[in-house]
């Protein structure tokens, strides 16, 4: 008899170790609970760092805007030679009134990351005969590149913009049949135009963005917009993109200027994201229950099977808190050794997925996260769990009354 | 007579009834009076359904009487609570049952030091020395380390003995120690509870039906019908 353990210990183990198959069952139906959870959660987050990342990827946090007009006039009368060229739907840009001021004071607001002044417009690349409708956006290479991915979706050149330097698509380059190094003409509906060359081309993974969007610098934007010395928007990312939509609000109060947050323009992304988190929750909740009931029928019976030794145990001087004790820690036991076992078992699972569930090129088709806290997590819980589940029974054998149970 | 710490056990009044306030209710011990001293070897004897094994489970605390007083070493114990008689019973009392009397999980040895453990919550050397003292003394040393399933019934009854024995309790009871058992075994178990009671102070109240171990005791009480029918000293018994 080993003298680490205390007397509820050394019986519990004995117990479980006699009733073999028993403790065998219920623990491979506990491990299989918890081998289902680990990696169901696995799958998810994993699912939901993915669309997470693929949001932010492309958008800032938070979006500055000039104040809402109330009837915004579709285009300037008057406009230079290209106004026949023109289509209606260009609408004038207006600047985020002073800005500069904006940017600083946001700046220094706790959170937040990264402020990025940017210029948005539209425009046509004319090459030849081809003439495609492009959305331009002005940036600020040193703060843009912090704000948005677009660094590591570069496929060929740089990111690193200047002058008369542009990004375009992957796309649009095949499409025009140019590559780095090669010059584009570039028209704007308010009249700029310019001969700008290709610097990077970029892949976002989407034919739409990678056929229409082009990156200029901030100050060719301006020009070419027409919008000397004003930005289109103010960009911003915080440590903590999930306070995105507080701190919006806040700048919105501060400032009395159009602020947007990731979390509003995704509201139908953040559904998805709950309806996951909710699906996932209710899989933890019957997952649990199962395992619950299933160690108390185990228990149940083991209460009865072992009435006669609680009644001999009773009267050789056990109390009934030991009785008690010994049988929530049986459950307790069967819990954490279960979930253990089904830690290690959905950790094989998840190595086994990342072979299997893979695109043809050696992507993961479901990327999975894992995060280790969860076998912490599950080892607490399923300790818990067994110990409720225990409760039950080992009342049940506390209350035992002794003389009836030895008389049997 | 005068002396209380020589008196073991004292019974006031007992009555013990079953299924109180149904119609099935019935009275199996009608106000048993009796008083056991330090050291006694007594045989509880009577027809079956007669109420000895009623009785052995109330002066062991493991049931309540539902009248009269009951002490153990002088103490009274109608008042106390769960937590008192456990630790009353585990201090002054041993049990040997007729059956199943050890836990099948574990060793002859380890059976004989649960009641130790159960009292001081965690093994120690102390303990296991005090085991393998008892279990010498029932003859068993080779087998201690066996599992008390792998023993003979009579094996098994003399581990019974010795977990009765390891608290050093001021009585021990014994519910048909032997009726499981052949001739021979059976001979050899009241042996041993013989020796033991010669060599301490411990008292011993033995339930048989075996009239010929009765005998071998230095007092017999019969019960009849729930009544002490009779309680002589039995000078058979005296070498
Ligand atoms: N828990 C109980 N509920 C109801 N009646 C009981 C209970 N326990 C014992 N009895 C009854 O009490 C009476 C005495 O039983 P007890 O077991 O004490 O007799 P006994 O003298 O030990 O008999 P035996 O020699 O057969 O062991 C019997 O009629 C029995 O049916
Ligand atoms: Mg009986």
């Amino acid at each position: 008899m080993n003298t680490v353990f205390p007397f509820e210990w050394i019986l519990a183990i004995r117990f479980m170790r006699e009733a073999r198959m028993q403790t065998l069952l219920i623990m491979s139906g506990v491990a299989l609970g918890v081998s289902v959870i680990v990696f169901i959660s696995a799958l998810i987050s994993g699912l939901q760092t993915n669309l997470f990342r693929r949001t932010l990827d492309f958008q800032a946090q938070i979006v500055i805007l000039p104040p809402k007009e109330v009837s915004r006039p579709l285009h300037k009368a008057g406009e230079g030679m290209l106004a026949t060229l023109v289509q209606p739907r260009a609408q004038r840009l207006q600047s985020v009134d002073q800005w500069q001021t904006v940017l600083a004071q946001v700046a220094k607001m706790d959170g937040v990351s990264v402020v990025a002044p940017v210029v948005a417009g539209a425009g046509f690349i004319v090459r030849g005969e081809a003439n495609k409708a492009v959305g331009l956006t002005g940036i600020e290479p040193e703060t843009y590149l912090q704000l948005i991915a677009l660094n590591s979706k570069i496929i060929a050149g740089t990111a690193n913009i200047t002058g008369t330097d542009i990004l375009v698509g992957m796309d649009l380059a095949k499409d025009l049949g140019v590559w780095t190094g090669d010059k584009l003409n570039l028209q704007t509906a308010s009249g700029g135009t310019a001969t700008l060359s290709i610097r990077g081309i970029f892949d976002f993974g989407n034919s739409g963005m990678n056929s229409r969007s082009v990156y200029i610098a901030l100050r060719t934007a301006q020009s070419l917009l027409d919008l000397a010395g004003g930005v289109t928007s103010v960009e911003v990312n915080l440590e903590a993109p999930f306070t995105a939509e507080t701190v919006a609000q806040t700048i919105q109060a501060q400032t009395g200027l159009k602020v947007d947050s990731w979390i509003a323009t995704n509201a139908q992304f953040f559904s998805a994201l709950e309806a996951q988190s909710m699906s996932n929750t209710v899989i933890r909740f019957f997952v649990g229950l199962t395992a619950a009931l299933g160690i108390a029928s185990v228990l149940v019976v083991s209460v009865v099977q072992k009435s006669k030794a609680i009644g001999i145990l009773r009267a050789t001087g056990t109390s009934r808190q030991q009785i008690l004790r010994l049988f929530l820690l049986q459950g307790a036991l069967t819990g954490l050794i279960g979930s253990l076992l089904g830690a290690v078992v959905g950790w094989l699972f998840l190595n086994a997925w990342r072979k299997i569930a893979v695109n043809a090129d050696g992507t993961q088709l479901f990327p999975i996260t894992f995060d280790p806290m969860l076998f912490v997590y599950a080892a607490v819980g399923a300790t818990l769990v067994g110990t409720l589940a225990a409760l039950f029974p080992a009342l049940q054998a506390a209350r035992l009354d002794p003389a009836v149970a030895i008389r049997g | 007579m005068a002396d209380l710490n020589a008196i073991t056990l004292q019974l006031k009044g007992i009555r013990k009834a079953y299924n109180i306030g149904l119609p099935a209710e019935t009275e199996v011990l009608h106000g048993l009076d009796l008083t056991i001293e330090r050291g006694e070897f007594v045989a509880l004897i009577g027809p079956s359904g007669s109420g000895k094994s009623t009785l052995l489970n109330l002066i062991g605390l493991l049931d309540k009487p539902t009248a009269g007083e009951l002490f153990i070493t002088g103490q009274a114990t109608s008042h106390l609570q769960d937590r008192e008689l456990t630790l009353l019973r585990a201090k002054a009392i041993g049990f040997v049952f007729q059956f199943h009397n050890l836990l099948p999980e574990f060793t002859a040895l380890e059976n004989v030091m649960l009641p130790m453990l159960a009292a001081r919550g965690r093994p120690d050397e102390a303990m296991r020395l005090r085991a393998a003292e008892l279990i010498e003394q029932v003859g068993l040393s080779k087998v201690g380390k066996h599992m008390s399933n792998d023993l003979s019934g009579g094996q098994q009854q003399r581990v019974a003995i010795a977990r009765a024995l390891v608290m050093q309790p001021a009585l021990v009871l014994a519910d048909e120690p032997t009726g499981n058992l052949d001739t021979q075994s059976a001979d050899n178990v009241f042996d041993l509870l013989r020796r033991v009671n010669e060599a301490s102070d411990t008292s011993f109240l033995i339930v048989t039906h075996d009239p010929r171990l009765a005998q071998r005791c230095d007092r017999i009480i019969e019960l009849v019908d729930g009544r002490i029918d009779s309680d002589k000293a039995n000078r058979a018994s005296l070498p």
